[in-house]
């Protein structure tokens, strides 16, 4: 079956100009290019000739078949391998905390009334690698609207299913089950954060976190929790997963900063699915002028 | 056939064989483009596991020995040896290339700066000299005794790969810990006390004996 591809917004529209322009250093670097040639990759010559500036789309197989949702296992192709059986429907969605009228909804009422949009995102893992995602879905902004939080309401926390009947992976406690992620309310009123319901026109593959994720392209990839259950609205800062794990590695804003590294490897640089090369991190993941804004005046080096 | 005939006609041109299957499988999924996602993480896990395996494999050969009585195996042990150096060049090189772009400012920062990246590398030190020095000609130029001695570095550096391997995982220290395991027990299978000479090896291999080489 073919892709449909018809992205509402072009990915140079959501590009910084500036930093979309730099070019490839390494391109320069003599000896690399004669040492890749010893190799018999063919996507290299590609990599080689591609501008490392250009943002494409990253192919189906590669955004469905290598995914990080450790509640399926922690390899990259466990999620698609064992996935296969999840059912997300029917599905229950909590709304909780500091909100006009706390509920359980059905996805399907939920989010009914809203047309899923497209939106072509870069996608930085915390990990050092990124692809170019045609998503589908729909600004978390309108579906807060519909819930109406209270004048507390600060933070909203989003809680991934928990059933390891289901997702094998939470048979092993490689982290505090259930996943927990949050934003500021700031944030995720942000009109580019997207409660994502499909991928390449298509509804949403379980792997990739269905039947609702959540995804904010200025951050590293795992603050977008996946097969949501509960948001809740909160006053205060919620806990999440990963930062309880390893509070030192993983902080509550995971802002893509390529000045603020990791501290066992450097965010300056990553790896574009499919290439060999790295390319430069922007700023923000190249969001910079949308979302600066919102932490002016903040340490980002304290606030990782 | 005699045993040694056996390690020299079959057994080491088995591992001859099985030295390339890596590669061939590496060539395979990257030139026909199969591999899903990053492709240089794909090719340094599959060297980096190529490397603790034929490393600790060398470390194998002795407590094997001696269980059995196949002393000859110590024919099949520098190239097991040396496969692990070739797969640790190729390891070391992607890196270099790819991740670092052949930059020596950032090669030099990123050792520096990650302990991972610093015991990787200095496993790859410790091994090349080890490499160099595994023809005959060296074990007589720097003598038995010594070359013994230069190539202990061999453990140092199966632990610092297994450390390197350790330190890199994100959270699931599932395949570190196998691989520390393995070289643990290899370890202690080397503080059993060596069997006396002449003495005659409590194993099924070694019925028979002396007669049969």
């Amino acid at each position: 079956m073919l892709i449909r591809r018809a992205p509402s917004i072009k990915t140079s529209e959501i590009t910084d100009e500036p930093l979309y322009w730099g070019r490839r250093e390494f391109i320069r670097t003599a000896g690399s290019g004669a040492a890749a040639a010893l190799l018999p990759f063919d996507r290299l010559p590609h990599d080689l000739l591609s501008r490392a500036d250009e943002d494409k789309l990253t192919p189906w197989e590669d955004v469905t078949g290598y995914n990080n949702f450790y509640e399926f296992g922690t390899d990259k192709s466990d999620p698609a391998k064992h996935a296969t059986g999840f059912r997300p429907r029917p599905w229950k969605v909590e709304v909780a905390g500091e909100v006009a009228r706390p509920a359980e909804y059905d996805i399907d009422d939920l989010l009914s009334g809203f047309t899923p949009e497209e939106r072509v995102y870069r996608h930085r893992c915390v990990e050092g690698w990124s692809m170019v995602v045609p998503w589908l879905g729909i600004p978390l902004a309108k579906v807060i609207d519909k819930l109406q939080p209270t004048g507390k309401a600060k933070y909203v926390e989003f809680i991934t299913l928990l059933d390891p009947r289901q997702m094998p992976g939470q048979r092993q406690r490689v982290l505090d089950w259930p996943y927990a992620e949050g934003l500021r309310m700031d944030e995720a009123r942000h009109p580019l954060t997207l409660l994502v319901t499909g991928v390449y026109g298509k509804t949403l593959p379980n792997q990739n976190g269905s039947p609702i994720r959540l995804v904010m392209p200025w951050k590293y990839g795992f603050k977008g929790g996946k097969s949501i259950v509960k948001f809740r609205f909160a006053e205060r800062q919620p806990r999440t997963t990963w930062n309880l794990a390893a509070p030192d590695e993983y902080g509550f804003y995971a802002n893509v900063n390529p000045e603020v590294d990791h501290p066992r490897w450097s965010q300056a640089r990553e790896r574009r699915v499919g290439e060999f090369f790295k390319r430069k991190t922007l700023m923000f993941n190249g969001y910079a002028e949308e979302v600066a804004s919102m932490y002016a005046g903040m340490d980002l080096r304290r606030n990782y | 056939m005699t045993r040694v005939a056996l390690i020299t006609r079959v057994v080491k041109p088995a591992l001859y064989l099985a030295a390339v299957v890596p590669f061939a499988y590496l060539a395979l999924r990257l030139g026909t483009g199969s591999v899903e996602g990053d492709q240089v993480k794909f090719l340094q896990h599959v060297t980096g596991d190529t490397v603790l395996a034929c490393l600790l494999l060398t470390l194998s050969v002795t407590p094997f020995r001696r269980l059995t009585g196949w002393n000859e195996l110590i024919r099949v042990r520098r190239l097991i040896g040396l496969t692990a150096f070739w797969y640790a060049l190729l390891h070391f090189l992607s890196y270099l290339v790819f991740d670092q772009s052949l930059s020596v400012s950032e090669i030099a920062a990123d050792i520096a700066k990650h302990p991972w990246v610093l015991l990787g590398f200095s496993a790859f030190l410790m091994l090349l000299p080890l490499a160099i020095t595994s023809t005959k000609g060296w074990v007589r130029r720097l003598g038995g005794k010594r070359w013994q001695r230069l190539h202990r570095l061999v453990y140092l550096a199966t632990a610092a790969g297994v450390v390197h391997y350790f330190w890199l995982v994100k959270k699931d220290v599932t395949d570190p810990i196998y691989w520390a395991v393995a070289l643990l027990v290899l370890l202690a299978l080397r503080l059993v006390k060596r069997p006396a000479p002449g003495l005659r090896p409590l194993s099924l291999f070694a019925r028979g004996g002396r007669s049969l080489t």
